[in-house]
């Protein structure tokens, strides 16, 4: 049995105005929940309180594995990532961006070596392992994003906009890598987009955020 | 003019022969402005790490002081330290004045400052999304700070070349705490200095020639780190 995630009565308020109210949910494990609503409603918002980047004013999030809450802690934030809507590449190579998550857990070199090739040839980018990660494409960088997420083979996936601005040909391979974490890693996923065909071709649960609440879609 | 092409030639004379004199005082310049600077990042750069990453009481006034220090006047410095190290100082039971090591202590005073500074913009200046990036990627506080500040390298490295710019050009305050003892604290600056006083210019020409030269490479390095941080060409790619 894998982790699990349940919101309870989250609310958010930024400068006095209020993002998010009460918003409860159990996230099934092992499904993909693609989250959709109006720009500036707070979805982002929702999947960085979920990924523990930004703490709610009110409610919690809780992560139970085996039906217990575990703590919030650096163990638990290493079995969950996020992959941000600008990426945040690292001023290094590519092979080095998709290492880092392994290097900082104290991971042996040899291991590295062979899970960020893997990765790399699942994305598309072994070619470019030696590169300047910051020369990627638009699209590429997204595809790096999603490799260095993946590499850590997390039990919780969030995804912001994973294919916002990028061309036809790159959100196919992302949405082909985003529906193999599904079936092969058995990861939890928690998309955000507005491309409602997508939304249909990923998802298995549909939310939609509307005046500060989660309702189903 | 012909004592200043007679200077030019004896000078090149000396460089060219490589003469002992001459390399003695420029190893011995290298030596105090490299261990003032190593100090200085030693000091600085965790300084300047935390002044941009942690929200510290008293952060704008600690910045406002160290920017001042930025332009202290070396002789005020050579003051501050000679008094410090004088027999009847504070710190006088040392017994470093007129030694090398009271002339790092100056060079180091007029280097933290620029160490600390650049360090502080140069981390303040990565995106935020870095440090993001490196939370979700499982990084614990302190791995998050190596992660920012390893984006920042250019901007650091930068800031350690204008230092040392600055503390191997410097005269007045290396002067008056280590003395210009031939053999022992006489650098390329005050030996410059020295021998026009003397009269004698072959030596000061060729240290006057030699200092240009590193002062050009120093910008030269200082411009090419500047490049490549804002263009990304060449990259150092750290491991």
């Amino acid at each position: 049995m894998g982790l699990s995630l349940e919101l309870a009565q989250i609310s958010k308020a930024y400068n006095g105005q209020v993002i998010l109210r009460d918003c409860s949910w159990v996230f099934e494990t092992g499904l993909s929940h693609v989250l959709m609503g109006p720009n500036g409603t707070g979805k982002s918002t929702l999947l960085r309180i979920c990924a523990l980047l930004e703490a709610p004013d009110r409610g919690r999030v809780n992560y139970l594995a085996d039906g217990r809450p575990l703590p919030l802690d650096l163990d638990l934030k290493r079995r969950i990532t996020l992959l941000l809507p600008g990426v945040g590449v690292f001023n290094t190579s590519v092979f080095n961006n998709v290492a880092y998550g392994l290097k900082i857990r104290g991971i042996n070199r040899k291991e590295i070596q062979a899970k960020v090739d893997a990765t790399l040839e699942a994305v598309g980018l072994v070619e470019k392992k030696r590169q300047r990660a910051l020369d990627l494409s638009t699209g590429q960088s997204k595809r790096l994003g999603l490799a260095r997420a993946m590499v850590l083979e997390p039990e919780v996936i969030f995804l912001d906009e994973p294919t916002a601005s990028i061309d036809q040909a790159n959100t196919e391979i992302i949405e082909d890598i985003i529906m193999n974490l599904k079936a092969e890693k058995k990861a939890t996923i928690i998309m955000v987009t507005h491309d409602p065909a997508q939304a249909e071709r990923l998802g298995d649960r549909l939310l939609l955020i509307k005046d500060g609440k989660l309702w189903p879609g | 003019m012909d004592t200043i092409l007679q200077g030019f030639s004896s000078a090149f004379k000396l460089i060219t022969a490589l003469d002992p004199e001459l390399l003695k005082i420029i190893w011995l310049s290298l030596q105090v402005s490299a261990a003032a600077l190593l100090l200085a990042l030693i000091l600085g750069l965790p300084l300047g790490a935390l002044l941009a990453l942690k929200r510290l009481p008293l952060r704008g006034l600690i910045l406002s002081v160290i920017n001042t220090g930025m332009g202290l006047p070396p002789v005020v410095v050579g003051l501050f330290v000679y008094l410090l190290l004088s027999r009847s100082g504070p710190l006088g039971f040392m017994e470093l004045l007129y030694t090398p090591g009271a002339m790092i202590i100056a060079q180091l005073i007029l280097s933290f400052p620029i160490v600390t500074s650049l360090s502080h913009t140069a981390i303040v200046n990565v995106n935020p999304i870095i440090r993001q990036a490196a939370q979700v990627l499982g990084a614990n506080p302190l791995q998050e700070a190596l992660t920012v500040i390893r984006e920042a390298r250019y901007g650091i490295m930068t800031g350690g070349i204008a230092a040392l710019g600055r503390v191997t050009a410097e005269v007045g305050a290396v002067i008056m705490v280590g003395g210009n003892i031939a053999g022992y604290t006489r650098v390329m600056t005050t030996t410059i200095a020295l021998e026009t006083d003397k009269g004698n210019f072959d030596l000061a020409i060729a240290l006057g020639i030699i200092l240009l030269g590193l002062s050009l490479m120093i910008n030269v390095a200082f411009r090419t780190l500047q490049k490549m941080g804002r263009t990304g060409s060449g990259v150092i790619l750290w491991d």
